[in-house]
């Protein structure tokens, strides 16, 4: 495990799921070391789904996950931490420890696993905080701050070890306009400074797709459908990625939309009382 | 299939126990987390333990002296509130309050960190979660549980004491002396040996439901974890009696 060069990821045939209910049904796809690859789909396609597999957080029902040379889940224990220690992760939801102030958060891989001195740590923290702007913030805990406050935070939890591989949840969604322009910037930035780095990026946000992106992997009802550059994907006429990439609504037919005449005059009833 | 269902659950549980138990002295770190537990299980949980004692102390004392007063003998009310309280309500009422108070936020905490990725979070950064959440707790309860009764049991006593004593006029002098002459370290080792026993049980049974929540058939997310904190509770006291049950028979 010597080896510090970039890691890829490559999927072979995947079958994900829950209990008995297939979610991604034979996914096989690769994802460039040292490149940021999005990992696209709607909401309800598989995308967190796809991410636990690859943290080695669940087992595939078939099909295997290969991080550069090793086959996760054909490692032994020891070496499947090893593996893991790799990855830096931005959940969903942030997944702050509650009990922990923003501070505390960012710092704990580096107080559990490394002996650094306090004041390392805390010009690290403070270092990565700033990153996500949120360095007035170290005294805070979780649930005083907004939605996308936590998602930052999480993401600077992400890369406080600088990890070869960072895989971030849905990273911009739910963050104004101006932090998603700031995070996007921040990724292409991490590329910048650390050549080696896989950065995978869930999401549905087609404008920091198209910012962020080297490489994408759409996903869509159990299946990857597009595997591929961006130039590609931009380019393409298949009516699926077409009417996802155009955000068009497609022929959806809106039924009609009023109540019924005897709900509308109960309620006419409710407003005049 | 119920009957397997239970075995295996239980057979989880006694695994999730050895688990946590071995992972309470895997570093220094440990010791800080354990106090802090041992404040929010032990600290906090003495008012309500301080209340319940004075009343279960003073219902003792009212009841045992209409009863012994009967025989002619309420010069023995100190030695019956006593051994009561040392070698049975003692324990298990500690217990059942402390599951009320601690073991159903113990579940519901570690349940909300299950539904929130906060689990796994953990371990993707290569911090063993039980180590990190749930020895502490185990160790704290083993602590706190004999230290809780201990209060529990004085306090219990200076109840009977005001009641049997203050209220009822026994002699005081025969009250304490009763208590010194009959209570021997057999009943004080029984005690304390359940008070270590329901320890282990509200600890561990708190910490599996909430551990597990998201494998619960019942509910997911909010739903579960609510039902893993109800579980935790009734599990845990029934648990509770039932091994009060078994150690009272086997050192009776
Ligand atoms: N813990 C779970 N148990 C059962 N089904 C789940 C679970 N988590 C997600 N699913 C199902 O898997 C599918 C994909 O979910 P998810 O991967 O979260 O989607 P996305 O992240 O793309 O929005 C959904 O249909 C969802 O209902
Ligand atoms: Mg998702």
């Amino acid at each position: 495990m010597a080896d510090h060069n970039g890691w890829d990821i490559r999927m072979e045939n995947l079958v994900l799921g829950y209990d008995d209910t297939v979610v991604l049904d034979n996914i096989s796809a690769s994802l460039p070391a040292g490149k940021i690859s999005v990992i696209l789909g709607g909401s309800g396609d598989g995308k967190s789904t796809l991410l636990r597999h690859v943290l080695g957080l669940k087992r595939p029902m078939a099909g295997k996950i290969f991080l550069g040379p090793h086959s996760l889940f054909e490692l032994s224990s020891g070496q499947f931490r090893k593996v893991r220690r790799r990855m830096g992760v931005l959940f969903q939801d942030g997944a702050l420890l509650g009990s922990l102030t923003l501070g505390q958060n960012v710092a704990l891989p580096l107080t559990e696993h490394t002996k650094l001195d306090a004041a390392t740590v805390e010009s690290i923290v403070q270092h990565k905080l700033a990153l996500v702007g949120l360095d007035k913030y170290a005294d805070y805990y979780p649930n005083q701050l907004s939605g996308g406050m936590r998602k930052r935070a999480g993401l600077a939890r992400a890369i406080v070890t600088d990890p070869p591989i960072l895989l971030c949840d849905e990273p911009t969604s739910g963050l104004d306009p101006i932090n998603s322009a700031q995070m996007d910037k921040l990724l292409l930035d991490m590329k910048q400074h650390f050549p080696d780095m896989t950065i995978i990026v869930v999401s549905h946000d087609l404008q920091s797709l198209y910012t962020i992106a080297d490489h994408v992997l759409v996903l869509h009802a159990g299946k990857a459908v597009y595997n591929g550059g961006l130039e590609p994907l931009r380019q393409t006429t298949d009516p699926y990625l077409r009417q996802f990439l155009d955000r068009s609504a497609g022929d959806m037919q809106t039924p009609d939309l009023r109540l019924g005449q005897e709900a509308r005059d109960a309620l006419r009833a409710w407003l005049d009382k | 299939m119920r009957t397997l269902a239970v075995l295996s659950e239980m057979g989880a549980m006694f695994l999730f126990l050895l688990h946590g138990l071995v992972n309470i002295f895997t570093s220094t770190k440990q010791l800080r987390k354990i106090v802090h537990q041992m404040y929010f299980i032990g600290s906090k949980s003495l008012l309500v333990i301080s209340l319940i004692g004075i009343f279960t102390g003073m219902v003792l004392g009212l009841q045992g002296y209409y009863t012994l007063v009967k025989f002619g003998s309420e010069g023995l009310l100190g030695a019956a509130v006593a051994l009561s309280l040392i070698r049975e309500l003692g324990p298990v009422l500690t217990a059942i309050m402390v599951t009320g108070r601690a073991g159903s936020s113990m579940a519901a905490e570690i349940g909300v960190m299950r539904i929130s990725d906060q689990i796994d979070a953990l371990e993707v950064m290569d911090i063993n979660p039980i180590s990190y959440l749930v020895s502490p707790r185990f160790a704290a309860a083993i602590i706190c549980f004999p230290l809780l009764t201990a209060v529990f049991d004085v306090i219990g006593i200076i109840g009977g004491y005001l009641t049997g004593v203050a209220l009822l006029g026994i002699n005081p002098g025969i009250y304490f002396y009763r208590i010194e002459s009959s209570v021997n370290s057999h009943d004080i080792y029984e005690g304390f040996l359940k008070a270590l026993l329901f320890g282990v049980i509200v600890a561990t049974v708190s910490c599996f439901q909430g551990y597990y929540t998201h494998m619960r058939k019942d509910g997911v997310g909010p739903e579960g974890v609510s039902n893993a904190t109800t579980s935790a509770v009734v599990m845990s006291c029934v648990l509770v009696l039932i091994t009060d049950y078994i150690v009272t028979s086997f050192l009776l």
